[in-house]
């Protein structure tokens, strides 16, 4: 899942933090995102309402997770509509390329879709000669730059209106440069369409999956994903296996809390429900339909009752939108497929501790994401068992991969000396009487160790020569 | 809403403890001032909270049952600082779930109160300004904000005083980027954040900077501080102490 093998990630906070630019778009745009979001929850009381409905649909679904999957795959194939178990994304890679090469295809139209990206399709597909085109604005305009989604939702969000007309100038072959919203839509209308028209296989993701019905549930605002998944002979649609719920009437409340958290919108421009290929009489849709669906670590992480509640996001990206850390760092600095809190707890349930555990380093627990998730993950509490599971060596069946990776016996004895002093009063008291002689000596503490680092922007505070332990005392307070 | 109490327990903190005892006792007098009688059970010391959001819930748990045994009559505990206050009302059940104490944790937790809300809602406390004019800012921690849900309480604290013009912060929702040892060890995201801070405080205008943290008010009173800054940063409890006391 990773875009490169070891993420770097001091350098690539530091590179972010220092690029101004980037720290001027990303906080231009989320405050728009988030201001859309407020106005359209703007009444707390229906808003949790809803969004307790929301927490209780996924919560339902997550429960017979193994019975709707079958069910699903049991509608669909009824309905014509061709399903595929993948573990890993290489075995959903080929997959899709049997797929394509079995229609002789080359050239591929896609809709956004993350699980696209957590697989790696685009890049797989090119080594086997098949070109895949981005459709979606945001996706199409990160693909001429050779970048990946910053976003799971608006995946060129890092980038403002003039870098997009230097691009597209740059990039789209006799193109003038203009920084005109409309001229730069028009400019991408006209290469996309004729790329709709000669699309061979469409490929898309999917938003919600219904059992019930062996429904495809698509959103999007664009066109392109109805494009996609309607003008060549054959759609694959790409999805992980949570994204499954259980009836139709749980996609209205789900699709309003998606939309609302994510771009603020009561409904998008398009909301495409499929249900089966084209039928015998019909003038249009694809011949055949496919549907993978992508474990990737997901039932681990569904087999543990705490972290399973990961598996109830909905990909609104309102978290993301909402989080100081992501503000300031955009998705790249993460280094992986899911940035932000969504991310931060995801990622090293998947990609193991070793690897992404410091993903869960990059919170102050402010509790952001959580206030405005719509299916009410407990992002810090999961955060908080990543932390603790990185510095614990577990022995329960459902530890997350790479667990005790950072036990250290430093960062061990430290806390254990805290716990020490915080455990016994008289040493608590000792404590605090020579941190207040020490500081009574020093005008201000040295640049040691980790207040090296507090020091970079900030002055030591100083101790106090009594504790309040001292004062309460001295004036007499009372315990019992 | 709980009834008027004769007694309320203290907790002080680690932090007020050994670096902001002042604000720590003006707490303690503004509930002295409205008649309650303050115990401060001297074998208090840290709420667990640096282990608890480092990985380390053992250490957490040890030091939380501390805690447990320092408090064990059923009065109000009243905390100086949402911080610690969450972590005392809403963290000890989830410590000590499948844990002997469980039930104790239980009982001591819905017992915490945070300050500025105690004196709001339970004493319904009245105050009279003694203070010059005086322009002030506040910044909302996280935990008083999305934890303890007690912001309302603390500016209602300042609005009733008549000399004081509050000021809020254009993104007052927003963390400081402190978030206890995140200070240090993500230190250049951390410092990105409280820069922002005090771009946002020096804007209003505001002479001082208030909040009912001192968590926050040691990152960013020490940005503050570092960049050279002549707004201090004070506990509402200490300010507003000085300025009924005159
Ligand atoms: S974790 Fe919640 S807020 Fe974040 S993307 Fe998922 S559903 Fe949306």
């Amino acid at each position: 899942m990773a875009n490169s093998s070891v993420v770097d990630f001091p350098k690539n906070f530091t590179k972010a933090l220092n690029d101004p630019q980037l720290r001027h778009n990303l906080r231009s745009a989320m405050d728009t995102l988030g201001m859309r979001r407020r106005t359209l929850f703007s009444d707390p009381v229906s808003f949790e309402q809803l969004r307790a409905t929301g927490d209780e649909i996924r919560q339902r679904a997550l429960r017979q997770l193994p019975e709707l999957l079958e069910k699903l795959e049991k509608k669909c194939t009824e309905n014509g509509i061709q399903v595929h178990w993948a573990e890993t994304p290489a075995e959903a890679n080929q997959i899709c390329l049997e797929i394509i090469q079995r229609h002789n295809a080359h050239r591929v139209i896609k809709g956004k879709s993350m699980v696209s990206e957590e697989m790696h399709l685009n890049h797989f597909l090119a080594e086997h000669d098949v070109e895949a085109l981005e459709t979606d604005l945001g996706e199409y305009i990160i693909q001429l730059d050779h970048e990946t989604p910053s976003h799971i939702i608006v995946p060129a969000i890092h980038k403002n209106r003039d870098q997009i007309a230097r691009l597209f100038h740059d990039k789209i072959p006799n193109t003038p440069y203009t920084e005109v919203v409309e001229e730069l839509n028009a400019i991408a209308r006209k290469v996309l369409r004729e790329k709709f028209l000669a699309g061979e296989v469409g490929v898309s993701g999917v938003n919600f999956a219904v059992a019930e019905t062996g429904t495809l549930c698509l959103v999007e605002n664009e066109g392109n994903g109805r494009m996609c998944t309607t003008a060549p002979p054959v759609h694959i649609a790409v999805m992980g296996l949570e994204k499954v719920v259980e009836r139709l009437d749980d996609v209205p409340p789900l699709l309003r809390l998606l939309t609302g958290s994510a771009t603020g919108q009561l409904i998008t421009t398009y909301f495409n429900m499929i249900t089966s290929p084209r039928k015998a009489g019909e003038k249009d849709g694809p011949k055949e339909v496919h549907l993978v669906l992508l474990d990737n670590g997901r039932s681990k992480i569904w087999a543990d009752p705490e972290l399973r509640q990961t598996l109830k996001c909905i990909r609104c990206g309102a978290c993301l939108n909402h989080c100081p850390v992501y503000t300031r760092l955009g998705g790249h600095a993460y280094g992986y497929v899911y940035p932000g809190p969504i991310g931060s707890i995801l990622t090293p349930q998947i990609e193991g501790l070793v690897n992404a555990g410091a993903m869960a380093t990059a919170s102050t627990f402010c509790g952001a994401c959580e206030e405005v998730c719509p299916v009410k993950i407990p992002i810090t509490d999961i955060l908080r068992r990543l932390r603790n599971e990185s510095y614990q060596k577990v022995d329960t069946p459902h530890a997350v991969k790479g667990h005790g990776y950072k036990l250290s016996v430093i960062e061990s004895l430290t806390w254990k000396g805290w716990a020490l002093n915080n455990m016994m009063p008289w040493a608590n008291a000792l404590s605090a009487k020579l941190l207040g002689l020490l500081s009574a000596q020093l005008p201000r503490l040295p640049k040691v160790g980790l207040l090296k680092y507090w020091g970079q922007s900030r002055t030591l505070p100083k101790f106090a020569a009594r504790s309040l332990h001292a004062l309460a005392k001295e004036k007499g307070l009372r315990d019992e | 809403m709980p009834t008027r109490p004769q007694k309320v327990y203290y907790f002080g903190t680690c932090l007020i403890d050994l670096c902001y005892p002042q604000a720590g006792m003006a707490g303690i007098e503004l509930l002295q001032r409205e008649g309650v009688e303050v115990l401060f059970p001297q074998q208090q010391s840290c709420c667990g909270q640096p282990a608890y959001n480092s990985g380390f819930p053992e250490e957490a748990r040890k030091v939380a049952r501390q805690q447990l045994k320092a408090f064990p009559n059923d009065y109000p505990i009243v905390v100086p600082s949402g911080s610690c206050g969450g972590m005392l009302k809403h963290h000890y059940p989830k410590l000590f779930a499948n844990q002997p104490e469980f039930a104790e944790a239980q009982r001591f937790s819905g017992q915490v109160m945070e300050l500025t809300e105690f004196l709001v809602t339970v004493l319904e406390i009245q105050l009279e300004d003694r203070g010059q004019p005086i322009k002030v800012t506040w910044h909302s921690s996280c935990s008083a904000l999305r934890e303890m849900r007690v912001i309302d309480y603390s500016k209602s604290l300042l609005r009733q005083l008549r000399n004081v013009e509050l000021v809020e912060l254009r993104r007052e929702r927003e963390c400081c980027g402190f978030g206890g040892s995140f200070s240090v060890k993500q230190a250049d995201l951390s410092s990105a954040m409280v820069s922002d801070k005090v771009a946002d405080i020096e804007k209003t205008g505001a002479s001082r900077l208030l909040s009912g943290d001192c968590g926050c008010l040691m990152h960013i009173g020490g940005a503050l501080d570092y960049q050279k800054s002549l707004i201090p940063a004070q506990h509402i409890a200490e300010f507003v102490w000085e300025r009924v006391h005159g």
